[in-house]
């Protein structure tokens, strides 16, 4: 078992033939996702490396193929629109890569997203993966293991660097989710954890989150009030100065909501496990699966 | 990106915003000229990306030209949170009867632009947030509808019970909230908005931040960036499409991604060390961006031990290694360096660093203890 994507997920891409979109194709489908589609607008009719079939929209890959998942590679300008051509052809997940998605764009696409039932993960994220089922997205296959931990993380890397602990300790798990470290993202932390909660197979979840916003400290609170699981948590950020800017958007200090010491408080008070370090994580979650 | 209040106040005053005369000065004598064109007591206020202004000394009220020269001999020059002044804006003084606060974020919470209006304005907005919340109104919109005239009115009337008062307060708020949508805006705010003695209402002052990703599509509002006041580092770092930000430490860090780069300031710090810098060469894959990401960071005289902290994902270790060898093949390093790296392309990455003489390893903990260790002096 897993969360949002499983050995049935159809993928199409946005964006195919694009620079990152072929690259990271080629990845997917080594991995064994099923990938059903591409989109790129003019090329429709053409076939991607030999075997995927090329279609001019989203629509048109859904009808032709029954694809149930997007994938973006689109261009920040036209990503929000990409989301929301998505959204409206019957589609139910959109995981959107693009970074650089101008905030203003999503405070546009998220009620459209929302009134259409459909989950965007995303934007500025990198994707997910079902270890030996499917990936959808960046994240490097090759560091995961099929086993029990669900992972949750607004950030790319610093989720590559705990699963790739966690893989070499013999930790394996159901899935790994980058919700993405923008101001407006689809999923947030406290969709994940419900997903872990329901899913069979995860035993255990580890949660690496940011300084800035308050999603941490929501977070806390779902995991002390709904959640019967063990849960791990990190912070990055607990050295950055207040009021810069750390590359994430969504990273900001703002007055004395989102600074590390008041989501690792929280993470505290809700009974959770805190990782001082990335490599804690591994200690943690195996004493969790005992 | 910052801009400053001068440039902010035009964008507004081009949605009708009404805003006082002012221009801009670089010397006493142009402010005492534009003075003296006003013919009437202005305000000279220091333009700087810094907040309290005022409690530094950088806002002055003049009486007269003569007094205006001299508080901008005064201001030009002087440092506010370590930026240098170097131009004010001198701009006819309002009669302040009553001030308000209006501003207007995108909120990550409701995920959309919130207004925050309160008439207990001029002071510190997240001071009344905190001990007065009660005085300040919250007003979300639907950008697919705007901000609509009865919404407007409802901040218009929490702020005034006077009906055209409270009209003129909606007007401003609607086109505060089209500037703050047409620049492309994280955050836009007038503080105060003042209700002059014979009834007018005007903002004196005003400050917008702009959404970096909107700078593309965007170039006359990208024009508006003032590199000048801006930490000459992070200016370069910017151009070379790297994420920098400098801070106080002795360890200096080249990481990709910003959780991890983050997380490794953390670890430094963790082992006692302080980390001189935030930098994230992203997740595209480039030996130049390595090359201008050294050279940054080998300029900061502070540092005394460099780390790099590589995961490789789109990243190839083996273009950061090929950078690694480049750079110092151009320029020898003064201070020690620890490499960490795995991912993507590792084998040929440590093949290519240890064919020039570097050694790597692939933990994160190992490396960052070294790195600290170095920076102390140690072996």
């Amino acid at each position: 078992m897993s969360v949002f994507i499983d050995k049935n997920t159809k993928l199409v891409i946005q964006g195919i033939t694009g620079r990152d979109g072929s690259f990271h194709a080629k990845q997917m489908m080594e991995y064994g996702t099923q990938v059903v589609a591409g989109v790129t607008p003019g090329k429709g009719g053409q076939k991607f490396e030999g075997t995927v079939p090329i279609v001019n929209t989203v629509a048109d890959a859904v009808k032709a193929t029954g694809a149930n998942t997007s994938v973006i590679y689109v261009p920040p300008p036209f990503a929000a629109d990409a989301i929301m051509e998505a959204a409206a052809s019957g589609v139910s997940l959109i995981v959107c890569i693009t970074e650089g998605v101008p905030v203003l764009d999503m405070t546009k696409v998220y009620p459209f997203v929302k009134e259409m039932g459909v989950r965007l993960l995303g934007p500025n994220c990198p994707g997910l993966i079902t270890p030996g089922e499917s990936k959808v997205g960046i994240i490097p296959g090759r560091i995961c293991l099929p086993g029990p931990v669900g992972v949750v993380s607004r950030s790319g890397t610093l989720t590559y660097e705990v699963v790739y602990q966690l893989t070499r300790a013999g930790i394996g798990q159901t899935t790994c989710v980058g919700i993405g470290g923008d101001p407006i993202n689809g999923t947030n932390f406290i969709d994940c954890l419900e997903a872990f909660e329901k899913d069979p197979a995860t035993k255990a979840i580890a949660m690496m989150g940011e300084i800035g916003g308050t999603d941490e400290q929501e977070a806390a609170e779902y995991v002390k009030k709904h959640m019967k699981k063990p849960v791990v948590g990190f912070i990055a950020g607990q050295t950055a100065p207040p009021g810069r800017r750390m590359g994430h958007a969504g990273a900001i200090i703002s007055g004395s909501a989102g600074t590390a010491a008041e989501k690792i408080d929280a993470f505290k008070a809700a009974g959770m496990g805190v990782a001082a370090r990335p490599m804690d994580f591994v200690e943690l979650i195996r004493e969790r699966l005992k | 990106m910052n801009i400053h209040e001068y440039q902010a106040k035009e964008i507004l005053r081009g949605y009708g915003v009404p805003i006082p005369p002012g221009e801009i000065a670089t010397t006493p004598a142009e402010a005492e000229a534009i003075a003296t064109k006003y013919g009437t007591a202005v305000m000279v206020k220091a333009q700087v990306h810094a907040g309290g202004r005022g409690k530094a000394g950088g806002v002055k009220f003049c009486k007269t030209p003569a007094d205006a020269k001299e508080k901008a001999t005064a201001i030009l020059g002087m440092k506010i949170k370590d930026l240098t002044v170097e131009k004010v804006l001198v701009t006819v003084a309002a009669d302040i009867g009553s001030e308000a606060y209006v501003g207007i974020i995108v909120d990550r919470a409701t995920k959309k632009p919130v207004f925050m209006v309160s008439a207990a304005g001029g002071i510190d907005i997240e001071e009344v947030a905190a001990s007065t919340p009660e005085k300040i109104l919250y007003v979300p919109v639907d950008v697919r509808y705007g901000l609509p005239t009865y919404d407007a009115m409802r901040m218009g009337f929490f702020l005034y019970e006077d009906v055209k008062l409270a009209r003129a307060a909606a007007k401003i708020m609607q086109q505060l909230y089209a500037g703050f949508m047409a620049a492309g805006c994280s955050l836009a705010e007038i503080n105060p908005l003042v209700v002059t003695p014979t009834g007018e209402l005007i903002a004196v002052d005003g400050k917008m931040v702009i959404d970096d990703n909107e700078l593309d599509r965007k170039p006359e509002i990208a024009a508006l960036r003032d590199e000048s006041s801006e930490e000459p580092s992070e200016v370069a770092a910017r151009n070379a499409n790297l994420t920098f930000i400098k801070l106080d430490g002795d360890v200096g860090c080249v990481v990709n991604g910003a959780g991890l780069a983050m997380a490794t300031m953390d670890l430094v710090k963790y082992y006692g060390g302080e980390p001189a810098n935030f930098l994230d060469i992203g997740g595209s894959s480039n030996p130049e961006k390595v090359v201008n990401a050294l050279r940054i960071i080998t300029s900061d005289p502070n540092v005394k031990a460099i780390l790099f902290n590589i995961f490789g994902g789109i990243t190839r270790t083996d273009d950061v290694a090929n950078g690694i060898v480049t750079a110092t093949k151009a320029n020898p390093l003064k201070v020690p360096i620890v490499i960490r790296l795995t991912g993507t392309n590792e084998e040929l990455a440590m093949k290519i660093l240890t064919e020039n003489g570097f050694t790597a390893s692939s933990d994160m903990d190992t490396a960052v203890q070294q790195a600290v260790a170095l920076a102390k002096g140690g072996k």
